[in-house]
């Protein structure tokens, strides 16, 4: 068979509209494509909506392809008695595959709404089976940091090193800066109500307080959400989609164990690290606002070890453990639970971040209860 | 004497400092089937990549429609590119939109037809390649073979001039691949299209390819060119006949 060039030169697509007693005739002529059908298609449906017998000429049609099948599709569709004439054979080829075919009616995607009651329901549903989920998966996870606690050889320390690395040791500089900021707006917005009372030194007690028991520990935990969180969400959704943890599932190799729990101690490692740390540089920042209003180092320095127990350094400090056990699990929870594509790594992560952010606030405001009950 | 449609000149392909593929020449005819042969790891792929403007070639032309894809930017590029269809080895389907809307995405941006129109191209598209009834699916709802035949429409939607296709029967069951090779054969005839095909299927590429080259990994060039049936029987080069015979490195 003569092949036919795609690109040879043809004339514009025309259509010609001839009306006879027997029946009309619409003639198709010229290049039917895409891009020169494209504004013609309504005129095209227009030109063939005469009543039946209507016949269809498409002996002038130089070039055509799946468009064009497209649009005598649509005539067929609107009049389905119509009939062609003039067919080349290698245009009839393509529209052998729809011959005896019917179109579908519409090609919209069904609806799926639900009752509101039926979707409150399965929206209870869903959140249920998540908390159960979670709550499962500490269990998991305490497990098998008690097993850790016989056999440390079932974790992978090298991991557990680099991870750390990751989480802790290249956060340094977010952390340093977050806290260094807040410490000084903390300083400088408290300093100036202070002064109006003489007791601008306070500033000091303020500072350190806020940082040792609440700030501190707060902002780094959301750094580290933000930061590793959603990474352990985006690394394992993504091994998750590429059924690598399949294929860790049928080497009988748990990825609980051989992902999870390097990252979950990791976790728990850094984030006091972090914390203390965040406390420090945000204590300096607030005292470098305070030597701007006249006290000196030594001053400030003896403030501060009148201002701080150690029960306030405490407090944060075990908070922090709890944070970093909190957000290398949530993520890795999440990355565990994502489906299937692109889209479900983005949504893990994102439910990741959120999820930590809320569960860093509940626990903190269980520990404030619980912190007054005793009086830590 | 045949029309080029693609033409590789003196095209070399390197990875940094390592050279994958040596000064190849070859022309591809317009409205033929061309297939691309070779061991795995001799750089089909990378060629193919090349082809298609993803990557530059290291020195060397490459011409599609006496434009040469290589040096091309902006909008002669895209130009180039409306010209071609790929068809990538793992489908490349965008996950957030239903195979009918993964079909339809270049037609919106590249053509002026109504909504309705698109409908029904991409239902005719997808009708094509036997998805009609999964419109509505996510490409990760369908299996594997579903999402190569559903990126295969997705490659015709604008009736490109020339459909690269990356192992397209690979991972299909004999039946599906066997309707795959009449679909490719049908579009040719009918439309004129040019294919141009890495596989490594021996049955299609006996039934499909009009001409073939093979490249080999230890020379980086084109060790045979020509119609498989004849370099089957005919070829000196003991390489070639490996391949076709499929005989092992071993003897046993």
């Amino acid at each position: 068979m003569q092949k036919m060039s795609a690109s040879q030169a043809t004339t514009p697509f025309r259509i010609e509209v001839a009306l006879s007693p027997s029946g009309s005739t619409v003639s198709l002529a010229g290049r039917m494509d895409a891009p020169s059908i494209g504004s013609s298609w309504a005129k095209a449906l227009a030109a063939a909506s005469s009543p039946p017998p209507l016949t269809v000429n498409l002996a002038k049609v130089e070039y055509m392809d799946g468009a064009g099948v497209a649009l005598l599709l649509a005539l067929k569709k609107q009049n389905p008695s119509l009939s062609l004439t003039g067919l080349r054979e290698e245009h009839a080829q393509l529209l052998a595959p729809f011959e005896k075919i019917a179109l579908p009616e519409n090609f919209k995607a069904p609806a799926k709404k639900d009752h509101p009651i039926a979707g409150a329901g399965k929206l209870t549903h869903h959140l249920l089976l998540d908390l159960r989920e979670q709550i499962a998966f500490v269990g998991k996870l305490s497990t098998l940091l008690c097993q850790m606690l016989f056999n440390p050889k079932i974790v992978r320390w090298h991991e557990v090193f680099l991870t750390f690395q990751k989480v802790g040791t290249d956060a340094i500089g977010i952390v340093a800066l977050i806290g260094f900021l807040m410490g000084m707006i903390l300083a400088f917005q408290s300093a100036i109500p202070l002064k109006q009372f003489g007791v601008d030194i306070f500033v000091v007690n303020l500072v350190a307080l806020a940082m040792f028991r609440e700030l501190g520990v707060i902002m780094t935990a959301i750094v580290l959400a933000g930061r590793s969180g959603s990474a352990f969400a985006a690394e394992i959704g993504t091994m998750k989609v590429n059924e690598e943890i399949n294929a860790l599932n049928t080497m009988g190799l748990d990825p609980d164990r051989f992902l999870v729990l390097p990252r979950v101690i990791a976790g728990i490692l850094a984030m006091p690290f972090l914390t203390i740390y965040a406390n420090v540089i945000g204590i300096f920042g607030g005292m470098l606002v305070a030597t701007t209003f006249g006290h000196n180092w030594q001053v400030l320095w003896a403030q501060l070890l009148t201002a701080v127990a150690v029960s306030d350094v405490l407090t944060g400090l075990i908070k922090s453990f709890f944070f970093g056990f909190l957000i290398s699990s949530t993520g890795c929870l999440r990355g565990l639970q994502t489906k299937l594509g692109a889209l479900a790594v983005g949504e893990s992560t994102t439910r990741s971040v959120v999820s930590s952010i809320v569960l860093i606030i509940l626990t903190d405001g269980i520990f404030a209860v619980v912190f007054y009950a005793v009086g830590f | 004497m045949p029309d080029a449609i693609i033409r590789v000149e003196n095209m070399t392909a390197a990875y940094g400092d390592s050279v994958v593929l040596d000064r190849l020449n070859f022309e591809v005819n317009r409205g033929e089937i061309f297939v691309v042969l070779g061991g795995s790891g001799c750089g089909k792929s990378t060629l193919l990549k090349h082809m298609i403007g993803l990557y530059r070639p290291a020195s060397g032309n490459i011409w599609i429609d006496s434009m040469d894809i290589a040096s091309a930017q902006g909008l002669a590029r895209s130009e180039i590119l409306k010209k071609i269809g790929v068809m990538y080895q793992s489908g490349a389907l965008f996950g957030s939109r239903s195979l009918s809307e993964n079909v339809k995405l270049p037609l919106e941006e590249f053509t002026s037809l109504p909504g309705d129109a698109m409908d029904l191209l991409a239902w005719s598209k997808l009708k094509l390649v036997g998805l009609d009834r999964y419109l509505h699916h996510l490409p990760s709802q369908v299996s594997g073979g579903m999402q190569k035949r559903a990126a295969i429409a997705r490659a015709m939607a604008l009736d490109p001039c020339v459909l690269f296709l990356d192992e397209p029967s690979a991972g299909l069951d004999p039946v599906t691949s066997a309707d795959l090779d009449t679909l490719i054969k049908r579009l040719n005839q009918a439309l004129g299209l040019t294919f141009v095909i890495v596989t490594h299927e021996l049955p299609s590429i006996y039934s499909l390819a009009d001409r073939v080259i093979m490249l080999d990994s230890a020379t980086k060039s084109i060790i045979a060119e020509g119609d498989p049936a004849y370099l089957r029987d005919h070829s000196a080069d003991p390489r070639v006949r490996q391949f076709f015979l499929r005989q092992s490195h071993e003897t046993p």
